[in-house]
């Protein structure tokens, strides 16, 4: 086991180094030039290509790549070129809000998903069935935006239960972290709600048809007990899946959700950096957000052997 | 029995969570008591506004800097960290003596050779101090409260000069922070001004955070603009960044902010229909949009086109695009801002009278111009930008123009504006933009209607009388002279057309009916602003 975890992260080494590349190349081509950015809207020709020089934008491509990658190898992400500051610094700064917001929908999405899914497959064919299939569709068709929009309105400006945008530090009281996070995890994570219950029905209805199931039940078993203790251990590994898959539709509904919501995440930080071309900070949160990526699928990998005795690595 | 015990517990306990969860207006904490939320017009990203022109970091610098003169709202220079100054009479030597009790923020008093690092400092980047050393003797302290600038020639614009409003300002810095190159961004925030600010809880792109500053001793003149008592009523200011408007202005209406700077007008009437929120103006002179050529390709090279284009372009049918509601524009056929005392009609009739459309063509014809394409730039990231594109590509094509419409982002507009080349190989004709009224109101400051052919702002320019007229309004020696001469600068501008201004405009403000003491002015200034 701890071969294979070892195996494993060394393995996502050269995938880090194609994403750098990759990245790298991409902004490289981009249009767009920081200095000219930086400089305002009343610098001259002149003031944008001293800029550029101080920057080293100047350099040929393998110059700039060779020196970015030779930081990153030692940890330094670079500074960011507008704000003076480490990368490293502002990621730290924007992560706690990020990851907040990423586990809360998590949490809420797999506990709202998964019981639907049990029970559409349960009651498969009844309205109950064709409900949470309703609501899978609907939680796919709906933009998370749209949805955060409509949730503004209803739970913050209309009953004022909720705060319209910001978000508060576990520091500064569970309460107020956790009301922050209501709106955006519940926008957020109706995709993935819909995604987990889908795939927990399908899953559950392949075991439900199995013979052990029907030997469950004719053991005079509780549904509930058959449900839960039989069946769905049986089809967690597929559900399992999916929720790390589900991981790379988060980061990419993190972005629309953090600026909605004016949550000072990454998602914020790397809109940011893209529009005002701030190189070091994109490279620095795509090899982030890649690495996540990364270890989050080793942590499903690693989750089968719990679900599943019968995986061993 | 202990089941239900359970049970009910459990049932206790979520209710409690979920009334704490639900308790109507535990989001407004932020904006209560002596703490100002302000939503900003950007995010802060740079705290040297010596470095950079952007106007968030001017706002910032007026924050935490001090400076030696100010201007206030009869455009005449008061002093403000100067107590008393004199002139001599050959107009050279000025000597300046500053205020009792000016400490900067780290506690250490306000010293003459600060004030001459930092006036040195300005001059190598802001494009009136530049015009100073080529004039300038030396600056020398007498003490560590009087210093003089010694010339070598009169300038009549030195104090004006000090005292500029908008960017770059001569913010004074402490000596060692000042003796920074003045192309290196520097990285401290130890300023003399009226708030301090909390580098530690920046979080560029989010929030910015400032606080009273006790050691601050304002003038006793009252408030105006820039200049007089900056008397602050708060203890702590917030710039909390939220870049969505619709996210913004739910946040104003519930109190969970207190002031919005800058509303787009479609959220206008949604802040205005509530009852707790104040939607107004509170810059006194505003914004103008610009409509630049590229005067080194074809066919903006020859004036003949750039006057068709003057005689069309419609500032009623541009400033609707862009601002709909009249209360928040008004046309401006002058060169110079409009309410300073630089604007005049003076020969404005291309631009003012009636749009002439045959005109225009017959001019268009006698240029040569056979239908070459033309590239319009817009950044559709930008509503005022892009709205004075999609007016414009709608003239153009009524004149017979082959014009396309290159849409962009701001970030790649503004580097490919920097382009010299063709059309066909990434160059361009026309882009967009604006500038704050300060900016534009004289010869000076209008980097715009500068006529120095390559080193010229975007767009290259070649008008040598132009040039020839400024350097005359630099010498001139009352404001009457300067009217005179700016008359003169504009009547060739109207021929030589370097751009066409395209309307004057406002954004509305919004802020909480609680807020009193806010100041009218053309930058945004935060003393004076309490909470009630």
């Amino acid at each position: 086991m701890l071969a294979y975890i070892v195996r494993r992260l060394v393995a996502t080494i050269p995938v880090m180094g194609v994403v750098a590349i990759f990245v790298f190349s991409l902004l490289y081509l981009a249009p767009g030039d920081p200095a000219a950015v930086i400089a305002g809207d009343l610098a001259t020709a002149d003031d944008i290509a001293r800029i550029h020089h101080q920057l080293g934008l100047d350099e040929p491509f393998l110059v700039r790549f060779g020196t970015w990658a030779w930081s990153v190898v030692h940890g330094d992400l670079g500074i960011s070129i507008f704000t003076n500051l480490p990368v490293t610094k502002l990621i730290a700064q924007r992560l706690e809000p990020t990851a907040a917001l990423t586990v809360s929908t998590l949490i809420l999405s797999v506990l709202l998903a998964v019981p639907m899914g049990v029970i559409a497959s349960w009651r498969v064919g009844t309205w109950v069935d064709r409900a949470v299939m309703g609501f899978a569709v609907l939680g796919f068709s709906v933009p998370p935006f749209v949805l955060a929009y409509v949730l503004i309105l209803v739970f913050a400006v209309y009953f004022d239960w909720f705060p319209v945008q910001g978000y508060a530090s576990i520091a500064d009281g569970l309460v107020p972290f956790l009301r922050h996070l209501v709106l955006p995890s519940t926008a957020l994570g109706l995709i993935y709600a819909a995604l987990i219950a889908r795939i927990t029905r399908t899953s559950m209805l392949e075991v439900l048809s199995q013979d052990y199931i029907r030997t469950a039940h004719a053991k005079g078993l509780a549904s509930r007990e058959v449900l839960v203790s039989h069946a769905l251990k049986n089809a967690a590994v597929p559900i399992a899946t999916i929720v790390g898959i589900g991981v790379a539709l988060l980061i990419g509904g993190v972005i629309v959700t953090e600026t909605v919501f004016a949550i000072p995440g990454i998602g914020r930080l790397t809109v940011d950096a893209i529009l005002r071309r701030d190189y070091p900070i994109i490279q620095g949160v795509v090899l982030l957000f890649s690495a996540a990526y990364v270890i989050v699928n080793l942590l499903v990998d690693l989750s089968y052997t719990l679900l599943d005795p019968r995986v061993r690595y | 029995m202990a089941r239900v015990r359970n049970s009910i517990w459990r049932g206790v306990a979520a209710a409690a969570v979920a009334a704490a969860l639900l308790a109507p207006g535990a989001g407004h904490a932020q904006g209560s008591g002596k703490t100002l939320s302000f939503i900003p017009e950007a995010d802060l990203r740079s705290l040297d506004p010596i470095w950079t022109t952007a106007y968030i970091t001017r706002n910032y610098g007026y924050m935490v800097y001090d400076t030696l003169f100010a201007l206030d709202e009869n455009f005449k220079v008061q002093p403000q960290m100067v107590d008393t100054w004199k002139i001599s009479d050959d107009k050279l030597t000025y000597t300046f003596t500053l205020r009792d009790g000016l400490k900067w923020h780290d506690g250490k008093p306000v010293r003459s050779a600060d004030c001459i690092a930092s006036l040195d400092r300005w001059m190598k980047r802001d494009v009136l101090g530049q015009s100073i050393p080529p004039v300038l003797g030396e600056m020398k302290a007498i003490d560590d409260k009087t210093f003089q600038i010694v010339l070598k020639k009169p300038f009549p614009l030195l104090l004006e000069a000090i005292g500029k409003l908008s960017s770059n300002v001569p913010f004074m810095m402490p000596e060692a922070v000042a003796k920074t190159d003045a192309n290196t961004q520097i990285k401290e925030s130890i300023g003399s001004g009226p708030f301090k600010f909390v580098a530690s809880e920046w979080k560029p792109g989010a929030k910015a955070v400032f606080v009273k500053n006790p050691d601050y001793v304002p003038r006793k003149e009252p408030p105006s603009w820039a200049a007089g008592g900056k008397v602050v009523k708060v203890d702590r200011v917030e710039w909390d960044y939220i870049p969505d408007p619709q996210t913004a202005a739910n946040a104003l209406g519930q109190g969970e902010v207190d002031w919005w700077q800058q509303l787009p007008q479609d959220l206008v009437p949604l802040l205005a229909a509530n009852k707790e929120v104040t939607v107004t103006s509170v810059d006194p002179l505003g914004s103008i949009g610009v409509l630049r050529f590229n005067h080194e390709q074809p066919p903006f090279n020859n004036p003949k086109m750039r006057q068709a284009v003057e005689l069309v372009i419609d500032q009623k049918e541009m400033m609707t695009a862009l601002a709909g509601d009249p209360k928040y524009w008004r046309t401006c056929y002058s060169y110079f801002s409009c309410g300073t005392p630089m604007a005049s009609d003076a020969a404005n009739a291309p631009l003012a009278g009636k749009r002439d459309f045959e005109k225009a063509k017959a001019l268009i014809k006698e240029a040569g111009y056979n239908g070459e394409k033309i590239v319009v730039m817009t950044a559709t990231d930008q509503p005022i930008v892009n709205a004075q594109a999609l007016v414009t590509m709608e003239t153009l094509k009524k004149l017979g123009i082959n014009a396309e419409l290159a849409a962009m982002d701001w970030g790649t507009l503004i580097t490919r504006r920097a382009s010299h080349e063709p059309v066909d190989k990434g160059g361009w004709n026309i882009f967009f933009t604006w500038f704050v009224a300060p900016d534009m109101a004289n010869p000076a400051l209008n980097a715009a209607l500068r006529g120095n052919g390559a080193k010229a702002w975007f767009g290259w320019p070649n008008d040598p009388k132009i040039e020839e007229l400024r350097d005359q309004w630099f010498a001139a020696p009352d404001l009457a002279a300067q009217k005179k001469v700016a008359e003169q600068i504009q009547a060739e501008a109207f021929e030589s057309v370097p751009y066409v201004p395209t309307g004057m405009f406002v954004i509305p403000t919004a802020f909480r009916k609680n807020l009193k003491g806010v100041i009218v002015a053309p930058v945004v200034f935060l003393w004076n602003v309490e909470k009630g």
